[in-house]
């Protein structure tokens, strides 16, 4: 297993679920990479739900624009929960 | 998703639990425009402008401002704090290869305290979707045309940081010293959709 580090290559979260979540639809299932820890925070999606949560890490994480939409030169850095990301097994 | 921020249901519903709170004793009557007016007092982009300014003329507090920015803007005596817990910020910086915008397609998070009250554009969704998409045409349609090599960075503020931009410092500024440099950054340069 993989630990969530800088340049760590990662896919989404596919699932849409039930009420609130804080990983925008353009992004779910798509790979990108890890740029930086951005600090603890409890899951919004708990919170929304009245459960509070431990804080755990949120990362942001930079996709490109070709691999979210097809197309496009640019990046979209999207800050997300780790609860929201598996880790790529590079060999695997 | 609170997409429309005008829905009269949505209003009504938020002014129906808000008269719930009160009558149940677990909100103050008026508590909760007195906590927006607290949370809103002071916050302008001046105080953004004073913290580009100071990036542009000191390269050490650029450099603290991009690694841990709640830290570096406390030197120009500012704060995250303001609201009812410390906000992380996360400042990008410009260069002449690339540029960087700002978006929260989620709702319309926004560093308050740094840019006053955000503008209306900012939270249509007409900006939310289509800037992650295609950054340079909706810069296009807001009147700045980017060169065509440079790269272009989206920031989606979709958790619990808040983002600022520096723009690239404006040519034949040299000899300005630094208040009259933050009086040449705008919202929309700290934002990202526009030059400086």
């Amino acid at each position: 297993m993989t630990d969530l580090a800088p340049g760590v290559r990662v896919r989404t979260r596919t699932t849409d679920p039930d009420g609130h979540t804080r990983l925008p639809r353009y992004a779910r299932g798509a790979v990108g990479v890890l740029v930086e820890e951005a600090g603890l925070h409890p899951l919004a999606d708990d919170r929304a739900r009245g459960r509070g949560g431990t804080p755990r890490p949120v990362w942001h994480v930079r996709f490109t624009a070709a691999d979210l939409f097809g197309s496009g030169d640019h990046t979209v850095t999207v800050e997300l929960w780790a609860d929201y990301l598996a880790p790529i097994e590079e060999d695997a | 998703m609170s997409g429309d921020h005008t829905s009269s249901v949505i209003s009504a519903r938020v002014r129906h639990v808000e008269a719930l709170l009160e009558r149940r004793g677990l909100l103050g009557s008026g508590e909760i425009d007195r906590r927006i007016d607290e949370f809103l007092a002071g916050g302008s982009p001046v105080n953004g402008a004073r913290i580009v300014a100071r990036a542009w003329v000191d390269p050490g507090f650029a450099g603290r401002l991009l690694a841990d920015a709640n830290a570096a803007i406390g030197e120009v005596g500012l704060s995250m704090a303001g609201g009812l817990q410390e906000q992380r910020l996360k400042v990008v910086a410009n260069t002449a290869d690339e540029h960087n915008v700002v978006v929260c397609t989620l709702c319309s998070c926004y560093p308050i305290a740094l840019l006053g009250p955000s503008p209306g554009w900012y939270k249509s969704e007409a900006y939310r979707s289509r800037v992650v998409r295609d950054p340079r045409g909706v810069l296009r349609d807001l009147g700045f045309e980017l060169p065509e090599g440079t790269r272009i960075s989206v920031w989606d503020a979709s958790a619990e940081s808040r983002y600022m931009v520096v723009p690239c410092r404006p040519a034949g500024s040299e000899h300005l010293p630094e208040d009259r440099l933050a009086g040449l950054v705008t919202r929309k340069g700290l934002i990202g959709t526009a030059a400086v």
